[in-house]
């Protein structure tokens, strides 16, 4: 069919210019590589206070950094479509008979691949710091990294291309990054909070899926804390990727 | 008979915006055939870049119909798009991409094999002068070189109706000229039809076999460069004077020798038409100078694209590049 054979051009296209350029992906590791090593060390105590979560604080933190490396690393790659919108790149492309889902959807699987080459090395540092997870967990928990990120890149290129204003994207981006990054529990869980925000906190998707990947770096692959994260991570792929075809197929997108 | 490549009726486009909706173009026919160079002329905000848009798919008209290269715009935008080439006003390729890269990519986005789109941009990159630069990133050319690597990309797939939107703006005069050499061999020694818009009066004097000129919206005039500057009869004179006050005496003079119309006064320039500039011009100077009126400078010149735009709508296209 077509439509795949443009994503697969698409996705080759976009890969080979992201090789070429990698300071990108080096500079979205340090954020979690440095919260693992110099923010990480401070919550070896915390596993003894009363209301924290089961499981070893490694188990506890470092879901939370895949989450925070998914998150801030798809959202803001609407700036890269903005660039490209501004080189006369989409509009070639969109003169094409290219499928304008396949535009979309072979950006996303390059950001995909990007963050889970990510997600990898940001685990490799753990276990040499000494983290020990089953594997199933892990390769699991890299597949719910793999759908938060292809939702987060999609709506990111929407807005992108809606916007075509890194003006107006930046402080957009951030406003709604930061209180969900607060609100899913990635630095300190939110077991240990008052019932209020703990409320709050049950609307965001992404503290489902933070504790969907807490329950399989545990090894418990069937608990409803793990099914859960998986539905929901499925579920905003969905409404994302929904959102990212639409905007592209809109005429003066 | 020749088939029309395109064959638009009240072709319109409104915009919404804030401040009411304002009507981009208003009903644009259009009548294009083959292996013809037609130029889209008019000042900047005329419709030119939205009509462009229309015909090739990128937006949808709200309201009149059109066919291009055999497919009807609304009903077969797919089919369009595989027909023809575009290339954009601002460039079209990714600074870290190669050359070679970017044609094969985008050929091979038209369905062509890699071998395919490769053997084409091959040939097209020594057709347009862009020798042994296959591997180099497009952020290291010329703004020459660039502008040929978006008309190589245009054509990389065989279409053989091209669309470029202002393809010369920005450019040096030796690039430009440069440029229209390659636009004139695609209908030459391609077959191709092309269709340009375009504000430089001497790019659509020198390039195109037909020329429409676009304003506000509108086609106020159609036919081939010499058709329309014969509309425009006679020489044009314009006379500088050297007090705006002497301006209208000075209007007054060459009323009387005036071919037709009424003398233009601009603050201290007077421009009027007469049937021989050379002929005139001995009379004019003497009577000028009977009634007192001094003058800093005249001017006669055969008329100009620019002249028939300012007999059509009033404003001189000079001035709304300005």
């Amino acid at each position: 069919m077509s439509a795949l054979r443009e994503t697969r051009i698409v996705f080759n296209r976009a890969m080979r210019l992201s090789l070429r350029n990698p300071a990108w992906v080096i500079i979205g590791l340090t954020q979690p590589v440095l919260y693992l090593a110099l923010f990480g060390p401070l919550l070896r105590k915390m596993t003894q206070v009363p209301g924290f979560p089961p499981g070893t604080w490694w188990q506890v933190f470092v879901p939370g950094l895949l989450i925070q490396l998914g998150l801030f690393g798809a959202l803001f790659v609407g700036f890269g479509l903005i660039a490209e919108w501004r080189s006369g790149v989409i509009e070639q492309m969109r003169v094409t008979p290219a499928s304008r889902t396949a535009l979309l959807v072979g950006r996303v699987l390059r950001d995909v691949v990007v963050l889970v080459v990510q997600a990898a090395v940001l685990v490799l540092v753990a276990v040499i710091f000494g983290m020990r997870v089953p594997v199933g967990g892990v390769l699991l928990a890299f597949v719910l990294v793999a759908l938060l990120g292809a939702a987060c890149s999609s709506a990111s290129y929407a807005v992108a291309l809606i916007t075509k204003s890194e003006d107006a994207l930046a402080p957009l981006l951030n406003t709604i990054a930061v209180p969900v990054m607060l609100l899913s529990g990635i630095m300190l869980p939110m077991s240990l909070a008052p019932h209020w925000l703990r409320t709050v906190s049950e609307i965001n998707p992404f503290s489902h899926i933070v504790d969907g990947i807490r329950a399989l770096f545990r090894g418990h692959f069937s608990s409803a804390d793990s099914m859960w994260g998986i539905a929901v991570a499925a579920i905003i792929v969905l409404l994302g990727i929904t959102f990212g075809a639409r905007t592209f197929q809109r005429e003066s997108a | 008979m020749t088939e029309n490549v395109i064959s638009a009726r009240g072709l319109a486009r409104t915009y919404k915006t804030r401040k009411g909706p304002v009507e981009a173009v208003r009903g644009v026919d259009l009548e294009i055939r083959e292996r013809e160079i037609v130029g889209f002329l008019g000042p900047n905000g005329a419709g030119k870049t939205t009509t462009l848009r229309m015909l090739t798919t990128m937006i949808a008209p709200t309201a009149g119909e059109a066919t291009v290269a055999g497919c009807d715009l609304r009903k077969d935008p797919v089919g369009v798009r595989r027909r023809i080439g575009y290339v954009a006003q601002g460039g079209s390729s990714a600074p870290e991409a190669t050359i070679g890269e970017e044609l094969v990519d985008h050929g091979m986005l038209y369905g062509m094999s890699r071998a395919d789109a490769t053997a084409s941009g091959k040939r097209l990159i020594e057709q347009l002068d862009l020798n042994g630069l296959w591997d180099r990133q497009t952020k290291a050319l010329s703004g020459g070189q660039r502008r040929r690597l978006d008309v190589a990309m245009g054509l990389v797939h065989g279409a053989r109706m091209i669309f470029l939107d202002e393809p010369t703006t920005g450019l040096d005069p030796q690039a430009r000229a440069n440029l229209w050499e390659h636009i004139a061999r695609l209908r030459d020694q391609l077959d191709s039809t092309v269709f340009i818009t375009t504000h430089y009066l001497e790019e659509a004097d020198a390039l195109c076999d037909r020329i429409l000129i676009i304003d506000n919206g509108e086609i106020v005039a159609a036919g081939t460069p010499e058709e329309l500057k014969r509309r425009v009869s006679g020489d044009v004179v314009t006379l500088t004077v050297a007090h705006e006050g002497q301006a209208a005496d000075a209007a007054a003079v060459a009323k009387g020798l005036s071919s037709d119309g009424e003398p233009e006064i601009t603050g201290v320039t007077v421009r009027f038409r007469v049937t021989s500039g050379a002929e005139v011009l001995p009379r004019l100077l003497r009577e000028l100078d009977g009634v007192g009126v001094s003058l800093a400078g005249v001017e006669v010149h055969r008329p100009t694209l620019d002249d028939v735009f300012l007999t059509l709508t009033g404003r001189t296209l000079r001035e709304e590049a300005a």
